[in-house]
């Protein structure tokens, strides 16, 4: 049975046309049979009687606004007058502040609601305010400002991360995003190869080596030259890894960086690896002996970078060493502990190490490793030069005498959370005539009663008087695996005690925030609206000033009021 | 302490209140604290000494007109002398437009708001050229408000008893969709005005004479509707006013020397800085050397959130603040940019019926370096010329920063 349900609100005046349009949409709802939306005049009031709309005993003024519904059921009538407030306030977006130029981010996000980015470069000392201020509408941050603090830095970035946004920079000078270049960038076209670059030139220089080779970006994400600090912990530089690795459009990714902090290091390279795209890696200045790990390869330079990318786009992927990647981090054994009796291969192999392990510790004085608080004993991931002098004083270089090398091997094998031993046996004239000898039944009581993996990398040819081929088989039969190339024996070690891919602490990045053409709000230089708008993209330039007209007393009491307020929530 | 809270609260109590006009009275018998030898007067408190030249003048006539002195000399003398109390009208819930001054026998529109119970009160509005709230106070002048106070006050409150009070609400709502911004453009409001107080006023009125008399005055004067509605105002601004945490500006109000606001959270304290002149344009004959400085309670209307916080519904209007319908939208758009809610029933057509700005939030003042708009008429300096212009004033960004300080101090020590 149809149910009439009224609502009087006096002294409420609309317009005509806006009470038909109510009326219309309330008519329209699921359950409502018919629907009247008049000023209550006497002949609005007749209409309603007429239409059967006019509730018994009704009394009201001319200024007084009824709205009368008659429902299927009851529930359905309660519920459209529940939409009412809703329905007025609905509009067709048009509100004629398009040519406006918005004080606040407020004002700029209700004309621009779309917009997923927002571009500030203004003076520093504001940067983190505004930043702070787009992160909680929602947004996005291309932070070209420069002077914004460390610890600013990272408190954004870690708002950033709880809410599944970005924030490039500070101090980013460019970016290609959704096909549109940020801040200084060149016109590229678009293609399917994405770029991570904690350095702005690098970024720059590989996108025009690739526009060059014929192909293009998908994306390019600056991340700021401080991401990749031990402090910041690469926050930015993870998401945007993790991003291009879900993006549909970008099929090698290539990650730009100044030397990062090991720790972020081994970490953002289980991430890249965890993408299963092709990752080309350009530390500058630094590319380890072992170039190619799986699908990740490093290169020597900023268009080398660009060329091998490139070059990955044609090539399928590596599987093979997809199923070495076993272990987890949570297990118990986790350390490597090389004994190197030859010191270049020990120096050798901390280079090729030092990007995946961490904490790595060697007495080799090898930038990116950390001395070990006691000769005597080991911690973490150690490489030893046992031919150093610390440990030859008294007695013979371990090439010749392996009683010192057999006492420690013993030593690390008992520590239960070691995972992997690594020893070099170098062979040839003037060295040990039988290494195997001592050093095989110590393996195969290792291999026999621990889960330690040993490896051992001979040195040699066949022409050696020990017989390389005799002596690897009396390794292999104690239970080692023998490699007859450092890199080989590196990069096993780095897959199989290379840090793993950890879960982002945060939701992922919307791939929607890369859509193309980027919609972004600019506070600052007028050049970078210009330039948005030259290429397609949609901008809002802001009219940005200093908060509190620059005056640092007034913002203080300003960010306190706030902040008091903000904490009482 | 949550500000934004407090201050959603403010504006909410300020759109929910439903000012309507119920009656005339006299202001002694309706206006709390009224009492003889008291002259209510626009803006923030002021003396004798300060005051300016309009200011000066009504004063002058308020006395002449009370019977308290019989001759300007007489009457320069009293109000110099001390015995004379002077008060700003918001101390008493009423607001009266440049000048502003309101004496004990005068008749005065009472406005109710029966949302939150409270009253508020404005005197009547005589017209234009030679008149008191422009410091005129010759014969002509005292004549007609005797007649509007012995002949037309009666009537008009005898007419509006026939109603349960006029919704100057709705009346508002529906102007501002008639090009109407409810401060300096009140063309359409006063017609609408005129429209519903003309049957009323036939029907009440002792003879033809009279009823032309009342209808030709009220409709002669596009301003007719601006007392009621800065009543309505002020009912709503203090229905707003007093809540605790919340930096939504109650009052802004100026005497002609200063300019002075006050906070819902700061109680009945006065922030205050000289008024500026305003810009504008000029009457022929007239120039900015002529204009007093920004004189008037009818800054109510702004604080509401109309007047020129609406200024996008009046494009007739915008030659005051430059010349092209876009910058209406624009002075409207900036004060969103201020305020901390949109006004449930004024809505503006040119915005897709966006309700108008309203709740002016001191910290978004501070922070922006943006003062509120303000539309007003520009007084002659000298009391009794009258009105020389109009156009747009803002207020000192000073006594905003005053306000903060206050606040802090209060709540954040």
């Amino acid at each position: 049975m149809s149910t009439l349900k009224t609502e009087i609100r006096p002294g409420a005046y609309f317009d005509s046309i806006v009470l038909m349009q109510l009326q219309a949409a309330l008519a329209g709802l699921e359950g409502i049979e018919d629907a009247g939306v008049v000023m209550a005049t006497a002949s609005n009031l007749a209409v309603l009687e007429a239409n059967g709309l006019l509730p018994e005993e009704f009394s009201g003024e001319a200024e007084d606004l009824v709205v009368a519904v008659r429902g299927s059921t009851e529930a359905a009538a309660e519920a459209a007058l529940g939409e009412v407030d809703h329905l007025l306030a609905r509009r067709s977006g048009e509100e004629g502040d398009e040519d406006y130029r918005p004080r606040s981010l407020e004002q700029a996000a209700r004309q621009l609601p779309e917009a997923r980015w927002v571009v500030i470069s203004i003076p520093g000392r504001y940067a983190a305010r505004v930043s702070r201020k787009a992160l909680e509408s929602g947004r996005n941050v291309f932070l070209y400002s420069d002077n914004v603090s460390l610890e600013e830095e990272l408190e954004l970035k870690e708002a950033a991360r709880r809410k599944g946004l970005l924030v490039l920079g500070p101090d980013c000078g460019t970016a290609h995003l959704g096909g549109a270049g940020f801040a200084f960038a060149n016109r590229v076209q678009r293609g399917k190869i994405g770029l991570v670059a904690a350095s702005g030139t690098g970024l720059q220089s590989i996108a025009c080596r690739v526009h060059e080779l014929g192909e293009g970006i998908s994306q390019a994400i600056g991340t700021g030259g401080r991401d990749l600090s031990a402090t910041v912990g690469g926050i930015t530089a993870h998401q945007a890894i993790d991003l291009l690795g879900r993006d549909p459009q970008t099929q090698v990714i290539v990650l730009i960086s100044k030397p990062p902090s090991p720790d972020v290091c081994s970490s953002l390279l289980a991430a890249a690896r965890g993408t299963t795209k092709p990752v080309v890696v350009y530390f500058l200045g630094q590319t380890p002996p072992n170039r190619q790990l799986g699908d990740l390869v490093f290169a020597t330079g900023l268009e080398e970078a660009a060329e091998i990318a490139v070059r990955r786009l044609a090539e399928t992927l590596d599987p093979s060493t997809a199923e070495l990647v076993v272990r987890s981090p949570q297990q118990d054994r986790r350390w490597l502990r090389a004994l190197f009796s030859g010191g270049t291969l020990a120096q050798e192999a901390a280079l090729g190490l030092r990007f995946f392990l961490a904490p790595l510790a060697s007495n080799l004085g090898v930038e990116g490793t950390i001395p070990g608080s006691d000769p005597a004993r080991s911690e973490g991931h150690t490489i030893l030069d046992l031919g150093a002098d610390e440990y030859t004083v008294g007695r013979l270089h371990p090439m010749i005498d392996p009683d010192l090398r057999l006492r420690r091997l013993r030593q690390e094998a008992s520590d239960p959370e070691v995972a992997a031993l690594l020893l070099d046996v170098v062979l040839g004239d003037g060295a040990h005539p039988d290494p195997a000898e001592h050093l095989a039944p110590v393996i195969a009581e290792i291999c026999q009663q621990s889960e330690i993996e040993v490896l051992i990398l001979v040195v040699g040819t066949d022409a050696d008087p020990q017989g390389i081929g005799e002596q690897c088989s009396r390794f292999e039969e104690a239970g080692a695996q023998v490699f007859r190339r450092l890199s080989d024996a590196v990069s096993y070690a780095a897959l199989r005690l290379g840090r793993q891919r950890e879960a982002s602490p945060g939701p992922p990045v919307a791939l929607a925030d890369l859509a193309s053409p980027p919609t972004v709000i600019n506070i600052g230089l007028e050049s970078f609206h210009d330039s948005f708008q030259a290429q397609g993209a949609t901008s809002l330039q802001m009219d940005w000033r200093p908060p509190a007209g620059g005056d640092d007393r007034l913002l203080g009491i300003l960010d306190k009021l706030n902040r008091n307020g903000r904490q009482r929530d | 302490m949550d500000i934004d809270r407090a201050n959603q609260q403010a504006v909410d109590r300020l759109v929910a209140a439903r000012p309507l006009l119920t009656t005339v009275a006299t202001a002694r018998d309706v206006i709390p604290g009224m009492r003889d030898g008291l002259l209510l007067h626009a803006g923030p408190p002021i003396e004798w000494p300060r005051m300016s030249g309009p200011l000066r003048g009504a004063i002058l006539g308020a006395l002449i007109f009370e019977g308290m002195a019989e001759t300007e000399a007489e009457a320069e003398a009293l109000a110099a002398s001390g015995e004379v109390a002077f008060e700003p009208c918001h101390h008493h819930q009423a607001v009266g437009p440049m000048a502003g001054v309101i004496s004990p026998s005068m008749a005065v529109y009472v406005v109710e708001n029966p949302t939150h119970g409270n009253r508020a009160f404005s005197n009547l509005n005589e017209g234009y050229g030679k008149v008191l709230r422009y410091g005129a106070y010759s014969s002509d002048v005292l004549d007609r408000l005797r007649w509007m106070n012995e002949e037309m006050g009666p009537i008009l409150a005898s007419a509006l008893a026939q109603t349960d009070g006029l919704d100057l609400r709705a009346l508002l709502a529906e102007a501002l969709h008639m090009g109407d911004e409810g401060h300096n453009r009140n063309k359409a409001g006063s017609l609408l005005f005129l429209k519903l107080l003309a049957p009323l006023v036939s029907e009440v009125a002792p003879n033809p004479a009279s009823c032309t008399r009342i209808l030709q005055f009220l409709g002669d004067t596009a301003l007719s509707v601006l007392n009621p509605v800065m009543a309505a105002c002020k009912a709503m601004a203090d229905a707003a006013h007093g809540i605790e945490g919340s930096t939504v500006v109650t009052t802004m109000a100026r005497n002609g020397t200063d300019f002075g606001i006050r906070v819902s959270g700061l109680g009945d304290r006065w922030f205050t800085a000289p008024a500026q002149t305003p810009d504008g344009l000029y009457f022929s004959g007239f120039s900015a050397e002529d204009a007093n400085p920004d004189i008037g309670d009818s800054t109510i209307t702004e604080t509401a959130g109309i007047g020129a916080f609406a200024m996008a519904a009046a494009p007739a209007i915008v030659t005051f603040i430059s010349g092209k319908p876009k910058d209406a939208i624009h002075a409207t758009l900036e004060m969103y940019e201020i305020t901390a809610g949109e006004h449930g029933h004024f809505t503006i057509p040119s915005l897709d019926f966006r309700g108008t700005p309203v709740g002016i939030d001191l910290r978004k003042v501070i922070e922006l370096g943006i003062t509120p708009r303000v539309n007003t008429g520009i007084a002659h300096r000298l009391p009794g010329v009258g009105q020389v212009g109009a156009g747009l004033v803002r207020p000192p960004m000073e006594i905003f920063q005053q306000a903060l300080e206050a606040f802090a101090e209060r709540y954040a020590p």
